[in-house]
């Protein structure tokens, strides 16, 4: 998944990325065919160059050496939705067919059954990036038809691509649901189908993707 | 105009049972002493307010001197969950009122700004709509139909930790400001406590790095540590084992509340706490030199009369 994400990174592109798996695959295309890439977190730092995996987004070491600080309120307004985020990972645990993101809560909201992180800037980065990207492993719980609940619902224009361990899946910009879009090597079309939680279109592009040994695969 | 305090004089005087606190740090300067002493004054029925409550709303609501939460985020970040958050929520032990990080910074200029409220656009096509009674739907008066907005969130305390204030309470931050000063500004009180008090000349020498004015400022604590678990750039790193050991001892209620009973209750206050942990610390402060570059505010004297 790591080096599938990594891939979709762009040399010259801003990226907003977190701790974790998402800040390890904007590394990986940074160490390889992404050197110029614009590392954004939330917090404020912009530009960093870690000197070590950072523990949290707010970590010195995101900052020392940064090519700027900003304060969250500026993160927000002026790149997230200044609409100047190219490609912004974000996390849920249910995924839809329509591209919708749940983060907040499994169950009824008032009185959970798994209370979730909730959306931090979910809400609003899947609004205004030009890109989200979401790792997530190929699960059924985690592909309904209906997430049960909409903590982000990607307008018209954005592009949603979810990266799993088998396939990638993507809501094209302009595009009404989610398709199949890339398949790994070794997996089939059925495969994906039975899985995920509804009748899965195939998008005209679909290709086969290599994706070669990275950290986790 | 800002007084000095000890920690526990600014908190005895300034936080009020059943009032709304924020306590600032976007993960990096988090006000963890101003917290365990709210905790050991026994300061009950608070609203806590943070984009992310962190380990430090967690400990403060498993202390049970919370009755309500408006937040973000739930996380404690970079390890996993907020266990005490989690059973207090799951089990109905104490309301929440839940936001975006977009759009609680939005209600947090809002209020610093005097606005009635402001336009949160990317809120009106989620659920989180209809379970925050803090947002509504106006018509746009400029033609561009429905949009979401916030309504102001107003702290009556701000509690905000920072590297170095000068004895008005002038205060200078650098790394992740996060989100001091808009809490700070909204709120109708703030309480600073910081690692250093500095002379106000040594501000005054660097104007661009000050973040919040001493007008604004109630009280000043001197509170070296006072971030600890969580880190402050250029003196300390952050204490991830504590972040892991939390989440391990806060699995349940009564692991928590073993922690709370020998770290705060059973301390007297941060002094002992830092004594407690000394050796811990001073490994935690052993950070690298990488000092900021400096620039010239230089002025030509000569050049005064506009008149001439």
């Amino acid at each position: 998944m790591l080096t599938a994400a990594a891939g979709f990174l762009g040399n010259n592109e801003t990226v907003l990325v977190g701790v974790g798996m998402p800040g390890q695959a904007a590394t990986l295309a940074q160490g390889s065919h992404a050197p110029e890439l614009t590392l954004v977190y939330e917090s404020g730092a912009i530009g960093s160059r870690p000197a070590r995996p950072p523990l949290s987004i707010g970590d010195p070491t995101l900052f020392a050496g940064a090519l700027q600080s900003l304060s969250v309120a500026d993160v927000f307004t002026f790149l997230i939705e200044g609409g100047r985020i190219d490609t912004a990972f974000v996390g849920a645990a249910e995924i839809d067919r329509l591209g919708r993101l749940n983060s907040t809560v499994i169950g009824p909201y008032e009185s959970p059954k798994v209370r979730l992180p909730g959306s931090g800037g979910a809400c609003e980065i899947v609004q205004y990036a030009k890109r989200s990207l979401l790792l997530s492993p190929l699960q059924e719980r985690r592909f309904p038809a209906e997430v049960n609940f909409v903590t982000s619902a990607p307008p018209e224009r954005a592009e949603i691509l979810i990266v799993t361990d088998q396939c990638v899946l993507r809501r094209a910009p302009g595009g009404d649901e989610v398709e199949l879009w890339r398949l790994y090597e070794g997996v089939e079309v059925a495969d994906v189908d039975a899985v995920v939680g509804w009748p899965l279109r195939t998008s005209p592009e679909l290709e086969r993707m290599e994706v070669g040994g990275g950290i986790d695969d | 105009m800002a007084e000095r305090a000890t920690l526990s004089e600014a908190v005895a005087e300034l936080v009020e049972p059943g009032s709304s606190l924020y306590i600032t740090g976007f993960t990096h300067l988090i006000g963890f002493a101003a917290a365990h002493e709210i905790i050991r004054q026994k300061i009950e029925d608070l609203t806590l307010i943070r984009l992310t409550p962190d380990v430090v709303y967690d400990q403060m609501i498993a202390a049970g001197v919370a009755s309500r939460l408006v937040f973000s985020y739930l996380g404690n970040p970079g390890v996993g969950n907020l266990h005490a958050i989690r059973r207090a929520i799951e089990g109905g032990e104490i309301e929440w009122t839940e936001y975006t990080h977009g759009s609680l910074i939005a209600a947090l200029r809002a209020a610093a700004s005097n606005l009635p409220f402001a336009p949160v656009e990317a809120v009106g096509a989620t659920d989180l709509m209809k379970h925050n009674p803090g947002y509504a739907t106006v018509e746009d008066p400029f033609g561009g139909g429905e949009i979401a907005v916030v309504a102001p969130v107003r702290p009556d305390l701000a509690i905000v930790h920072v590297q170095r204030v000068d004895q008005h309470g002038n205060v200078q931050v650098w790394g992740s400001t996060g989100d001091i000063r808009e809490a700070a500004m909204a709120a109708d009180r703030v309480i600073v406590t910081a690692e250093e008090i500095v002379d106000e000349a040594e501000l005054r020498s660097d104007p661009n790095r000050t973040l919040l004015l001493g007008a604004n400022v109630e009280a000043i604590a001197l509170a070296p540590m006072a971030a600890h678990p969580s880190y402050a750039q250029g003196m300390y790193a952050r204490d991830n084992r504590f972040y892991r050991e939390w989440a391990e001892m806060s699995s349940t209620a009564e692991g928590a509340r073993a922690y709370l009973d020998r770290e705060v209750h059973g301390l007297d206050g941060r002094e002992a706490y830092c004594e407690l942990h000394r050796e811990r610390l001073n490994e935690l402060k052993r950070v690298g030199d990488q000092p900021a570059g400096t620039v010239n505010f230089g002025i030509n004297a000569a050049i005064a009369d506009v008149q001439e």
